[in-house]
């Protein structure tokens, strides 16, 4: 078996940390896009920071937002190029902090797009800033006791919060070993071909290390992730509607 | 084609529809929910989109990424849904996208009320969100100019890449009066060649971002200069009345100006010579129109609907401060001519007391 890069993947240098969960899940879109044969039907709409170093990374057409609000424009590009595949990409500030009013109604009007919310559980690019999943006891720049459930809340889960809502498609990645990557990349497939089918909403989240704003080293970021936030947020699928078109 | 009885919203929705508008984002707010209201029944009918959002920022973003498609694009508010479109105004003006945004102008700040006002002039004519940018800013005068600006609002927008904003008040929006309204036509997405779509093979790859990025700190400035030239150049537009021999101008926009045109028939009854300057976009400021004042012209006096006379720095600006410039502002009702005419009177005994 031999690795190729998928088409829509520049060979070029990107602009991530070493370990960083970005642009695995980068090539995991890519890759789904590939199988699905819709890799010249993309278009992408991203967010700030630091997931949009893609720009420099993917050959396909895309509009950046403002943060917090590709989950709403990519509805608005939608609504008007209806035979596209169209992503958007955020972040855990972005879909659940600053744009959770239009992550909740985007999935309420059932919008026929693919929302792909990285979450490694701190604000990156800000300099590891305390996000809405930071878990109890994280230490960031902005809760440098640790984060504490009475002072900050709970983290945030979107697997609790959309659970019961009438979407197409809902579930929870990672990328801390090459099954869970290659889990992930299916679930994103499989969202693309609803999205295809006309089903709907589909939130798929992917945990990602972010070793620098965790302060350690890739190696260690991803034991990290296994073993102290995986059990917090587990992974699977959560709605598949399965064929229910809007 | 004949007459119909409209309202000022309606007419308005109506009209932009008709300009091949086919996308429309909206959140309740009075004095302008007709707009949402009649483009939720009437949009299907011409097969395009409209949604009821979460909210104004919602709303803004969301006609953010149908206007990055290329759609004809259109979102509405009023006072305190304006202030939280000012986000999406900014990133449209900063990423080349056209859109059209309408303020149906109601009083004061904060929650102010629901009655007609012209209160958000500074924010309509000095960009309103952050950043470095303005818009042009149209200043309908009733139900019939508020269908033809409609209409024509979007060649405008597409014809710089730039937001367009439609500022009326809660007097035009709510009031019926005849309007002929213009033909449809359809609007062809995707013919700008800049618009966001898939990328098929052999096409340049196209990302709509800040124009900064693509350009670079060197290249964005002139470019960005020259873009607010050209629209400050093509783009002022006004109306005079009986401006050649008045000693007092009178100077009002949107539903204060039908006032002062009252105003000058009264005046000059009397013996006072009165004209009128009505502004018909607020940005560009048709400075133009001042620039043929001659010397028999003792002073502008600005008709507005706030109680800060916003406009009047405008008018200083445009006649070089070489006049005294003076304002009467009502705030919650439109102007009355009666006191328009003694405003104007008490003025030029001011002015030539002091010669
Ligand atoms: S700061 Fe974190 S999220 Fe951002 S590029 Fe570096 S590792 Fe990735």
């Amino acid at each position: 078996m031999t690795l190729r890069k998928p088409c829509t993947i520049k060979d070029v240098h990107t602009g991530w940390c070493q370990g960083c969960g970005h642009g695995i899940v980068v090539r995991c879109i890519a890759e789904a896009a590939e199988q699905l044969g819709v890799s010249d039907r993309i278009v992408a709409v991203m967010d700030v920071a630091c997931g949009a170093f893609i720009e420099s990374t993917v050959t396909y057409n895309y509009l950046g937002a403002a943060h917090g609000r590709p989950i709403i424009a990519a509805a608005g590009v939608k609504r008007v190029l209806k035979d596209d595949v169209v992503i958007a990409h955020a972040g855990d500030g972005s879909a659940y902090a600053i744009g959770i009013e239009s992550t909740i109604h985007a999935a309420l009007r059932n919008e026929n797009i693919l929302a792909l919310v990285v979450n490694n559980c701190v604000f990156g690019m800000t300099g590891g800033q305390m996000s809405p999943t930071s878990i109890i006891g994280q230490r960031t720049t902005s809760s440098p006791s640790g984060r504490s459930a009475v002072r900050d809340g709970s983290p945030f889960d979107v697997v609790k919060t959309l659970r019961h809502f009438d979407i197409a498609y809902l579930s929870r990645g990672s990328v801390d070993s090459p099954q869970e990557v290659e889990r992930t990349q299916s679930m994103i497939k499989k969202a693309l071909q609803k999205q295809l089918d006309k089903e709907g909403f589909c939130l798929v989240e992917v945990l990602s290390p972010c070793p620098t704003n965790w302060g350690t080293t890739p190696l260690n970021s991803l034991k990290k992730l296994r073993e102290e936030i995986k059990p917090l947020f587990p992974v699977g699928e959560y709605i598949d509607k399965g064929g229910q078109p809007v | 084609m004949a007459k119909v009885l409209m309202k000022g919203n309606e007419a308005l929705a109506e009209s932009a529809m008709r300009a091949g508008c086919r996308f429309f984002s909206g959140y309740p707010i009075t004095p302008q929910s007709e707009i949402l209201e009649y483009m939720s029944w009437r949009m299907p009918e011409y097969n395009g989109e409209c949604i009821q959002t979460e909210s104004e920022v919602a709303g803004i973003n969301m006609l953010f990424g149908a206007a990055a498609a290329g759609a004809r694009a259109l979102t509405t508010s009023s006072g305190p849904g304006f202030s939280l479109k000012q986000e999406g105004i900014s990133y449209l003006a900063a990423d080349d996208i056209p859109a059209v945004i309408v303020d149906v102008m109601r009083i004061g700040s904060g929650l102010g009320d629901v009655f007609q006002g012209q209160g958000d002039y500074w924010q309509l004519t000095r960009g309103g969100g952050h950043g470095d940018y303005r818009t042009v800013v149209f200043a309908p005068a009733g139900v019939q100019e508020n269908a033809d600006i409609a209409y024509a609002a979007f060649d405008v927008a597409e014809k710089y890449r730039h937001p367009v904003i439609i500022a009326s008040d809660a007097a035009i929006g709510q009031m019926a009066e005849a309007v002929e309204l213009p033909e449809r036509k359809e609007h062809d997405i995707g013919t700008g060649g800049w618009e966001l779509k898939s990328r098929k093979n052999g096409e340049e790859q196209r990302h709509i971002v800040n124009v900064y990025y693509h350009m670079g700190a060197d290249r964005y400035p002139t470019f960005l200069l020259d873009k607010y030239r050209r629209m400050t150049a093509e783009q002022q537009r006004w109306e005079c009345l009986r401006t050649a021999d008045a000693e007092i101008i009178l100077v009002a926009y949107g539903i204060s100006s039908r006032v002062c045109k009252q105003a000058v028939k009264d005046g000059r009854a009397e013996g006072l010579k009165l004209g009128l300057i009505r502004p018909i976009t607020l940005w560009p400021f048709p400075s133009r129109a001042f620039e043929k004042s001659g010397p028999q012209v003792k002073g502008f006096l600005s008709v507005e609907m706030n109680i800060l006379g916003q406009m009047t720095d405008d008018i200083i600006l445009a006649t070089g401060g070489r006049y005294p410039v003076k304002y009467y502002g009502e705030f919650a009702n439109v102007p009355d001519a009666g006191v328009c005419v003694e405003r104007a009177e008490a003025f030029l005994r001011e002015i030539r007391g002091k010669i």
